[in-house]
């Protein structure tokens, strides 16, 4: 396996790229294995690799239906922060902010963190309320955060509408400096090559078909491609953790909905940071090719699909230039949908599931790329030691029987809303 | 651009609704007072890939619940009823 | 590269000035701005993504990967503009782009010299930096990577012209108006259908338009396309790009209505974006040429072989005078004969052993020199292609024998063609792979409204072409409910074939499999066949990993050029077919498409519908400072001469509690409730009881969501025994109206009750203030009396001639009233009540000094009721009724939300002159300000009745810290100020002046 550097990438380049090792093994299956994975996504192989590294469990497998990383982690927007507000959050995704800051060293593979900053702009007092309210619940939690009133924020996003015109007035906007943007393709291939190098053995286009048990209890996994057997067996398929829960006689606090994505023709530097719309579920970044990357809402209505509907196309590219006016002569270059675990509070789950044998990390909604590295971290100790980290605590399944709902935006069980 | 056949309405398309939820979950009793049936109405869903029965309001017409076939993977639309005409226990 | 005299469908009577980087350029009415650029010898037209290699024209359509400029300047320029697709208008400007200091000498070439290094993936394996818990390194990097990569570049300026949305039904929409697209109208238009026939070129036409003028094509075309003018129910829409495929058969067109002029004209929108419902679709969109890939394939002087022949037949432009045509099919020696014919010296290359005699006899004729089983093995020459080397090659595109070196300006290439499926894929999914052709077609089904005809198929004759398209167009009028006869198909013209082959060479190699030098697979973003193999050796080998690790297919074309030759060597690094290697999925739009014309009219003020009061023009009129309540415009507070916010609130408050004031609440949601069992509905679904409310009487109520949370409150009033007016919040007036639909349609389908908003059919002014009733009772008819009406009671009255309602009811704590007026007398009552107020020193007064006045009485509000809170966090369980089940009733009483320990509703006296910012955290006395505190600061105020700052919050255990002292930490405003706990409410707790 080489080790990435600069003097490798020089060496091989001089012998003409002719001797790079492969990124992952492409191996058979053993017969049975201490844990599998089911997804081979960002979370799946970051738990993966945590559960090799920080618990010296390696005969573990992942199996992957596609290509690893081919699901969301290859379709978000690739926005990293961790600006929650409610409890059983907050600490969680301040984890993996601080997972993401050692990433790319810890892995040995760039997975270009930028740290450029996200702003949340308020349009009324009563945002600029709620903002002040989530920035001091993150300074007290030692998360940077600054609140900013409108001329601060004119300052430094002068191509915002601060015109008369603007239906939505911006009166200020809270920001978080660590905040950023990473290449979300490299983190699954990062996690991959990761976990290959502790000796875990990545199965992809191995579909999950059935769970095999013994005595009530889960041992392993049937697939498309013969059984594997399992001492525990985790699902990390936020999208379709429902299907794979259902397989094992589960109903789910979740439901799938698809959420838009964009991006325009590439450009030279326009916007250097992260910017959030307060006036509709909006916002952009620009990728370090230069295309603007624009984050749109749900379609609204449950959806396996990959592909995104229409009304929502019109509404996300409205919010984008009642933002910023002059992207209306830039040109959008593609859109597509992920589909999304929405559970019920809009926040996660990564636990032990009523059927002995089968943990369960999904629920996702929006916020699943961000969240990675801590998924993966907590969801490995989950598994690990048979107990949630403190961290990940709050993330399970009867918090709805509990009245434990973390509903970072108050608006009830309506998934389709968070 | 989803269209659907509203029985009052005719052929309209999804911006005029709303997307309520899921059409299979009973709603409890009102004189139901264990929590679990009410957990399991409020909160968990079969969430399936392909057909579902799901509640659209038309929010910008008749303003009339529906109960449409959708299926989740392809968003073909099959039969769309008024819920107050649908019989709950046998869809 | 010269002009002809002759030929071609350019105006030469309307010559044109049209500037690239400051130079003039030769351009007729009629070209594309590429033409222009080659009829005036421009060979580099810009500089690639990575490698900033010097890159000319390289086709004549959608697919062009390289010639990309800034066009217009000002507030009109627009990066990244298709030079092959911008019709030349007099006084166009443009320049080139990703290039510094200019497109001769640019600085990122060096990225060339340096390629091996940042071949696939280098970024991946550097940059990382040497400090752990550090991002600093790669930031740094990233900084200068930043500005090297995007192409154009784009402006702060606004856009100063308009788009506009057209939503229309047709019966049969027919997408592309080549040879097969017009066929489709015509059956589709004589057997009556309403047909919308789609071209994204300025003429139809097709790849007709590359055949001479006045030759049996083109006289063929003008037949059909005359006839199809001819039809009322044929719309022909031009310079309209179908650019994507959405849902239940929606098409999304855009038209450039004005992108051929300097700038619309005569009030016209730039583009005009259709959104077309289709009963039936025929796709006819056709094909896109294919490059051949070898070392210095990328070179300017080499481009596709039928855009070569396009820019003679349609440009008069002949791209070169000693031209090499290299290719493996048939197509490509018509261009090769056309070109021979304008007088060009021309080699033609076939990769194909073997070559059917009568082409090879026409070859002769038109003094064509034909070398079969050879290929361009690479291009050489600095700035422009000047010779290549050929060889003879085997049937895996490999060099079998000796390599000469053959002089020459131009080649022009072909490996077959690409069916243009995006639409088709958009809609349906992964195409299919045909083994005859081997190619990714389409593959409707009979049912599917979206047919596909013509060369999209891969056809391979063009009668097929013509007969399968008028046969679609017949099938589609059919199966929309056209019934009339579509006639005879119109006869078809002499052309070349497109006979397939499965076994089609991409590439030339040398012996061992290696391109010659660097062979470009993506042009734009500088993918080379030695990328693709290393994303293979290093196990990127799905079709998913290699698009990404490579960036291959991911430019402005989107792949149109390179994704089968990508494919095509992917497959053979695996030793497996192309359809094992898959293909990626076609995204929307077809074409890359101005923000601004998917988003028509809404933006600026037009982004959102706006909701106003009746009475809203009084206030603009009377100086009201407006605010935003969620689609609403409401007045903020009225300033006198020169008063702050602040100085405004606290005059107004304070004013309504000495004298009175009015305020427009117009916005509250309001809702008839009607029927026999309206009690038992509002029973059901606020949390107290309603059974025993009498008629001419209101009351507050509460009401929870399904999980017991509270929602919402307001006043209903009983207007009459079956017949009830319900007012919510301003913010959930939908929300409580659909949730009440919703019940009472699905669940609760016994309830004989209807609901029906009323909002805009009423206007509502809150009168409040000690001289409240003396005010109202001046003005109406009414007798207001506290014996006559008592608080929460209502009278009908009349006010400036209008019939109104009087609900009594306090919101502020002062004797007040609700006058409920019919919309469109609200604002005559309003002015009457501000004309008889000057006696009672009457002032309006604004939402700011709303909320303080129910800040001073611990009335909860947006703020408090945000979704996570419980009756018991807001003090208001009392109002729970114990009796009956309401909505909510179980689930409220969770374990967690039962929990005496939770934040609950306290006032908080503020100590010092300083108020409290909403949002702050409340801690004890004494410890660490850490973690998430013992609660939050919800609403706060000034009081001008108490004289100082007060606030609401939510304090953990609240009810049991009474009198003690808290500190109210702003962090992100640097400020810890202290607070004594105290009831929230603050002012008059008894409510003696309400009931006053």
């Amino acid at each position: 396996m080489t080790k990435y550097s600069a003097l490798s990438v020089f060496l091989e380049g001089l012998r003409g790229n002719k001797s790079w090792s492969r990124a992952w093994r492409d191996p058979e299956p053993k017969a049975e294995y201490d844990v599998v994975i089911v997804g081979g996504g960002g979370h799946g192989l970051a738990t993966a690799y945590y559960l090799a590294k920080e618990h010296g469990i390696t005969n573990v497998a992942v199996v992957e239906k596609g290509w690893l990383g081919g699901g969301n982690t290859g379709r978000n927007t690739t926005i990293v922060r961790s600006n929650y507000m409610m409890p059983g959050n907050t600490l969680f995704y301040e984890r993996s902010m601080k997972l993401w800051e050692n990433l790319s060293q810890d892995l040995n593979f760039n997975v270009m963190i930028s740290q450029r900053g996200q702003y949340n702009l308020c349009h009324s007092p009563g945002q600029m309320d709620a903002a002040r309210r989530r920035g001091n619940v993150m300074r007290a939690n030692g998360i940077d955060a600054e609140l900013f009133d409108r001329a601060e924020v004119q300052q430094r996003l002068p191509y915002l509408d601060y015109s008369e015109h603007a239906r939505f007035p911006i009166h200020g906007a809270i920001y978080q400096s660590r905040a950023g943007t990473a290449r979300h393709d490299a983190v699954a291939w990062g996690f991959a090559r990761g976990a290959d190098q502790y000796g875990v053995d990545i199965l992809q286009q191995r579909e999950v078909t059935g769970y095999l048990y013994e005595g009530g209890k889960v041992v392993g996994v049937q697939t498309n491609k013969g059984d594997i057997k399992a001492g525990k067996v985790a699902l990390c398929v936020a999208g379709h953790s429902g299907h794979l829960a259902q397989m094992a006689g589960l109903r789910l606090p979740i439901e799938t909905h698809a959420l838009q994505a964009f991006v325009t023709e590439p450009y030279k530097p326009l916007i250097d940071t992260v910017i959030s719309f307060g006036a509709a579920h909006f916002y952009v970044s620009q990728s370090d090719k230069g295309g603007l990357v624009l984050g749109g809402d749900l379609d609204m209505y449950n959806s396996y699909a990959q592909r995104g509907g229409l009304p929502m196309v019109e509404h996300t590219l409205a919010s984008a230039k009642a933002l910023i006016p002059s992207l209306s002569r830039l040109k959008l270059l593609r859109h597509w949908a992920g589909v999304m675990d929405m559970s019920m509070d809009g926040s996660p789950f990564i636990t032990k599931t009523p059927v002995d044998g089968l943990y369960l990390n999904g629920g996702w909604c929006y916020g699943g790329f961000k969240a990675t590295p801590a998924s993966g971290w907590c969801f490995a100790h989950t598994i690990a030691k048979d107990a949630p980290h403190e961290d990940n605590a709050e993330f399970t399944l009867d918090r709805f029987n509990r009245g434990y709902q973390i509903d970072e935006k108050g608006v009830g069980p309506q998934p389709n809303a968070h | 651009m989803i269209r659907i056949d509203c029985p009052i309405c005719g052929l309209r398309t999804e911006t005029e609704f709303t997307y309520g939820a899921d059409a299979t979950v009973t709603r409890p009793a009102m004189d139901e007072t264990a929590t679990q049936p009410w957990v399991d109405y409020v909160f968990n869903r079969d969430n399936p890939r392909g057909w579902h029965l799901e509640y659209w309001h038309h929010v910008q017409g008749c303003r009339q619940w529906l109960v449409l076939e959708r299926n989740t993977l392809t968003h073909e639309v099959g039969s769309c009823r008024l819920a107050r005409e649908v019989d709950h226990e046998a869809s | 590269m010269k002009r002809l005299e002759t030929g071609g469908r350019i105006d030469r009577e309307a010559p044109l000035s049209v500037s690239f980087d400051g130079t003039a350029l030769s351009a007729f009415q009629g070209d594309t701005l590429s033409a222009a650029m080659l009829a005036s010898g421009v060979t580099v037209v810009g500089r690639s993504f990575k490698y900033h290699r010097p890159r000319g024209v390289y086709a004549a359509g959608v697919e062009e990967p390289n010639a990309l400029v800034h066009l217009r300047d000002g507030a009109r320029h627009e990066p990244n503009v298709r030079a092959t697709t911008t019709e030349v208008f007099d006084g166009l400007t443009c320049t080139s782009q990703n290039a510094w200091p200019n497109l001769r000498y640019d600085i990122g070439a060096v990225n060339n010299l340096f390629s091996r290094f940042l071949s696939a993936g280098f970024y991946y394996k550097t940059f990382i930096g040497p400090f752990r818990n550090s991002t600093r390194f790669w930031m740094m990097c990233e900084t200068f990577i930043r500005k090297a990569a995007g192409m154009g570049r784009g402006t702060y300026l606004e856009d100063p012209d308009s788009y506009e949305k057209r939503h229309v039904h047709c019966d049969v929409l027919v997408i592309g108006g080549g040879a097969a697209g017009l066929t489709a109208a015509l059956a589709a238009g004589r057997a009556g259908a309403r047909v919308i026939l789609v071209e994204q070129d300025s003429e139809l036409g097709g790849a007709i338009l590359s055949d001479p003028v006045g030759s049996d094509a083109d006289n063929w075309r003008i037949s059909v396309t005359k006839e199809l003018g001819g039809m009322d129910n044929v719309q022909i829409l031009t310079r309209t790009t179908a650019v994507g495929a959405y849902d239940s058969d929606t098409f999304v067109l855009i038209e450039r209505v004005s992108d051929h002029l300097k700038a619309p004209e005569n009030h016209q929108p730039r583009q005009r974006f259709w959104q077309v419902h289709a009963k039936r679709a025929v796709l006819a969109s056709g094909a896109i040429e294919r490059p051949l890939i070898f070392g210095g394939n990328d070179k300017p002087g080499v481009m596709l072989a039928h855009a070569a022949r396009s820019y003679l037949n349609r440009y008069a432009v002949l791209v070169g005078d000693t031209i090499i045509v290299a290719t493996n099919n048939d197509t490509a020696y018509q261009a090769a004969f056309d070109l021979g014919t304008a007088g060009a010296n021309v080699t033609l290359l076939d990769a194909r052993q073997s070559v059917d005699a009568a082409l090879l006899a026409e070859a002769k004729g038109a003094g064509v020199t034909v070398k079969t089983g050879h290929g361009v093995l690479a291009a050489h020459g600095r700035g422009r292609v000047s010779a290549v080397e050929i060889a003879p090659i085997d049937a895996g595109g490999r060099a079998t024998g000796p390599i000469s070196r053959v002089p020459c300006d131009t080649l022009a290439i072909s490996a077959g063609w690409t069916p243009s499926v995006h639409l088709w894929t958009q809609r349906h999914g992964k195409p299919g792979f045909d083994d005859a052709s081997a190619l990714f077609l389409a593959a409707p089904k009979e049912t599917d409204a979206l047919q596909t005809a013509g060369s999209v198929n891969a056809v391979e004759t063009l009668e097929e072409v013509i007969t399968q398209g008028f046969a679609q167009g017949a099938e589609a009028a059919k199966q929309a409910g056209a019934d009339g006869a579509a006639g005879i198909c119109p006869a078809a013209f002499a052309a070349r074939d497109w006979p397939h082959d499965p076994d089609v060479i991409w590439g030339v190699f040398t012996r061992d499999g290696k391109t010659k030098g660097k062979a470009f697979v993506d042009l734009q973003h500088d993918v080379k066949v030695s990328d693709i193999d290393q994303a293979h050796q290093e196990g990127y080998v799905s079709v998913e990993h290699l698009k990404r690790y490579t960036t291959t297919g991911m430019a402005t074309d989107q792949g149109k050029l390179s994704n089968m030759n990508a494919l095509s060597r992917m497959a053979e690094q695996r030793g497996l077919r192309v359809p094992e290697v898959g293909t990626t999925t076609f995204r929307p739009p077809f074409i890359p498409t101005a923000i601004g014309a998917l988003v028509g009219h809404e933006h600026g003020q037009h982004f959102r519908p706006t909701r106003l009061s009746p009475m809203h023009q009084w206030h603009v009129e009377h100086g009201a400072k407006l605010t935003q309540a969620g689609a609403w415009m409401r007045p903020w507070y009225y300033p006198q001469s020169g008063e702050t916010l602040t100085a405004a609130y606290i005059r107004e408050a304070a004013h309504a509690r000495e004298h009175v004031g009015i305020i427009d609440v117009s916005t509250l949601g309001k809702i008839a409730v009607q029927g026999p069992d309206a009690a038992e509905f509002l029973n059901r679904i606020y949390v107290n009881g309603w059974k025993t409310l009498q008629v001419g009487r209101l009351r507050y109520g509460v009401m929870l969501r399904e999980d017991g949370f509270v929602m919402d409150d307001g006043a209903t009033a009983r207007l009459g025994e079956n017949d009830y007016f319900m007012t919510t919040t301003t913010a959930n007036a939908a929300k409580v109206l659909g949730f009440a639909e919703h019940l009472l349609q699905t669940a609760w389908k016994d309830l004989r009750v209807h609901v029906t908003t009323v909002t805009d059919q009423w206007g509502t002014i809150a009168v409040a203030g000690p001289k409240a009733r003396t005010l109202l009772s001046k003005v109406s008819d009414a007798d207001l009396n506290r014996e006559a009406v008592p608080n929460n009671h209502f009278v009908t009255a009349t006010i400036a001639d209008s019939p109104v309602r009087i609900h009594r009811m306090s919101y502020s704590g002062e004797l007040a009233y609700e006058v409920y007026i019919p919309a469109g007398f609200a604002t005559r009552v309003w002015e009457r009540l501000i004309d008889a107020g000057t006696e009672f020193d009457l002032s309006p007064y604004g939402t700011e000094a709303m909320g303080a006045l129910r800040i001073e009485k611990g009335h909860v509000a947006g703020p408090e009721i945000e979704g996570r809170t419980t009756l018991k966090d807001l003090g208001l369980e009392g109002f729970a009724a114990s009796k009956k089940p309401f909505v909510g009733s179980v689930l409220r009483q969770r374990p967690v939300l039962d929990d005496p320990t939770r934040p609950t509703l306290v006032g908080l006296e503020i100590e010092g002159q300083v108020g409290a910012k909403a949002g702050s955290l409340l801690f004890p006395l004494q410890g660490e300000t850490q973690g998430h505190g013992d609660g939050w600061v919800s609403s706060t105020t000034y009081s001008p009745a108490l004289g100082k700052y007060i606030a609401l919050g939510l304090l953990n255990n609240g009810k049991q810290r009474l009198g003690e002292t808290i500190r109210v930490v702003n962090f992100v405003g640097n400020e810890t100020l202290q607070a004594k706990v105290t009831s929230h409410h603050f002012f008059d707790p008894e409510g003696e002046r309400q009931n006053g």
